[in-house]
């Protein structure tokens, strides 16, 4: 356990050392926060109380995406494209020497980064959009860590599809494409392009069903108070089911993975 | 002798993007897999304007018809630029791990070389989603095709491709002092995108003056676009204003490699 909190902390001390890059994503994430905004305005301007929000939690809903984006990597990135060098490159059968485990070691170094960049690219711009728009914050003080719980679960489910997809790389040899793919998937059903309660009838149900609406949609759903009591325990167990699932599928894929490796040279 | 440096650098970009194609055409079912994956998935966003759609009839006063011709002309002119200049990203990563020196003594003009570097074909699927997506819109819309409009389609298009390779090299020139800054080069590029998808009507006056006046983005298809479809501009400009597209495509040209020269000249190896 203590080392893979080593890890976690020097995954957030690697992202900390950026620190340009991290000034320019929040300038990046600022602008795309106020681009949408106008955006949603003008939508809830035609249909106010559009998928059950009002115009304040749907602006709120915008800001929280741009203050996630970087954290959960709905975009993809973090450790996906160092995995999959160190498979393509045959570095990986020294990883699988040693004696820690793979998918935990990759998911603490996401923990650290995410940490990090919840911090270093969320606060900024979700400060900036307070300071601009009226933004729905949470009533209660408890919902705070309502939904710091859940960003965690957030960070986690994105971790695990991320892994699965590295993984692939054992096949693909190339798996730029299917990360980009990858990423783009994930910005549409996680909400990020456009909260899932607005898409319409079945494909509204299924995307609201599947894991990237763990990534967004759930955690931002518990910032603006939607899932109280009861509801607040759905949405948890949503998560976490998720999470187990892609988790040990990610284990089966690894082992199996793993029997692949043919190390060569001498 | 400035006429030989730019055949020069054209010539030379020609040949490394020549390299490039013929080594993703060494795989080319991988090569079709990826530029129709490129294709399908570039036009999510625009999935998410059609649901949009599916709870309003038009959004800052325009139909989905426009919107359509929007998103089609600012994906066309974007997807020129990323095809010819969309490496230009990479130029930080080169700053940093010092292999922009190999570069640099070679006898060819650097922003060909970093131009032409990994050229990627697959890019043409973003190409291809707007010009379905503006042949579409083009269908549905009833314009009034008069000879300046017909004018105005083509020019509008090769003259936002201009500006947004403007913006690629003016945020290639940028990582020469930044280094990993890259970050700030999308807030631009992507981020106009996505501002210019959506109708001008929808964003604040002081952002359209930005947007005109300061990063002439506005140029690259709204205002041409405004002409053709027959609508008012919202800051009150003429309506031929469009008309200047090319002019400000050349200024953004010219202060883009005004800014690569002193950037390149600013350049410092990192060295080990």
């Amino acid at each position: 356990m203590r080392l893979y909190a080593a890890v976690a902390v020097s995954g957030f001390k690697r992202y900390a050392t950026y620190r340009v890059a991290t000034v320019a994503g929040v300038f990046t994430n600022t602008v795309f926060g106020f681009i949408l905004a106008y955006t949603y305005t003008a939508l809830w301007d035609e249909r106010p109380h559009l998928g059950g929000y009002d115009l304040d939690q749907a602006l709120t809903f915008v800001w929280l995406g741009q203050a996630l984006l970087a954290a959960v990597a709905l975009m993809g990135g973090g450790f996906q494209e160092e995995l999959q060098d160190r498979i393509r490159s045959g570095d990986i059968a020294v990883d699988l020497y040693r004696p820690v485990d793979l998918q935990s070691w990759w998911l603490a170094t996401e923990l650290g980064r995410a940490l990090f960049q919840l911090l270093g690219r969320g606060v900024v711009p979700m400060g900036i959009g307070a300071l601009v728009f009226e933004l729905r914050l949470p009533a209660s003080p408890l919902t705070w860590l309502w939904f710091l719980l859940s960003v965690a679960l957030a960070v986690c489910v994105g971790f695990a599809v991320r892994y699965l997809v590295s993984l692939a790389s054992f096949w693909l040899l190339d798996g730029t494409g299917l990360s980009m793919l990858s990423g783009l998937l994930c910005l549409f059903f996680s909400g990020m392009i456009l909260p899932l309660n607005v898409f319409p009838g079945q494909l509204g149900e299924i995307a609201r069903a599947l894991p990237w609406a763990a990534m967004l949609q759930v955690p931002a759903d518990v910032f603006l108070e939607e899932h109280r009591g009861a509801g607040l325990l759905g949405a948890f167990a949503f998560q976490t089911g998720w999470l187990v699932v892609l988790l040990a599928a990610g284990r089966v894929l690894q082992s199996v993975a793993t029997r692949k490796v043919v190390v060569q040279g001498g | 002798m400035a006429e030989s440096a730019v055949s020069n650098g054209l010539r030379a970009y020609v040949l490394i993007v020549g390299m490039w194609v013929r080594s993703t055409m060494a795989y080319r079912t991988s090569f079709l897999i990826m530029t129709l994956g490129n294709l399908l998935a570039t036009g999510l966003d625009f999935v998410a304007i059609a649901l949009m759609f599916t709870h309003i009839g038009q959004l800052g006063g325009f139909t989905l018809d426009e919107v359509a011709f929007l998103y089609g002309t600012t994906s066309i002119a974007f997807g020129l630029a990323d095809l010819t200049l969309g490496t230009m990203g990479r130029l930080g990563q080169r700053v940093r791990d010092g292999t922009m020196d190999t570069l640099l003594v070679r006898p060819v003009p650097i922003l060909a070389q970093v131009a032409a570097d990994r050229f990627a074909l697959r890019r043409l699927g973003r190409i291809t989603q707007g010009a379905v997506l503006l042949g579409w819109s083009l269908a549905r819309l009833d314009i009034d095709w008069t000879v300046d409009r017909a004018l105005l389609m083509p020019v509008m298009l090769l003259s936002g491709g201009a500006i947004f390779g403007a913006l690629f090299v003016l945020g290639g020139a940028f990582q020469f002092w930044a280094k990993d800054a890259s970050e700030v080069q999308n807030a631009f590029t992507f981020g106009g995108t996505t501002l210019l998808e959506y109708p001008p009507t929808v964003f604040g006056k002081e952002l359209l003056r930005g947007v005109t006046f300061v990063i002439p983005l506005a140029f690259v298809n709204w205002l041409p676009a405004l002409h053709i479809l027959g609508r008012p501009d919202p800051l009150g400009l003429p309506a031929r204003i469009g008309f200047a597209a090319p002019l400000v495509a050349c200024g953004c040209c010219a202060v883009a490699g005004l800014a690569w020269r002193a950037g390149l000249r600013a350049y410092q190896s990192t060295g080990s």
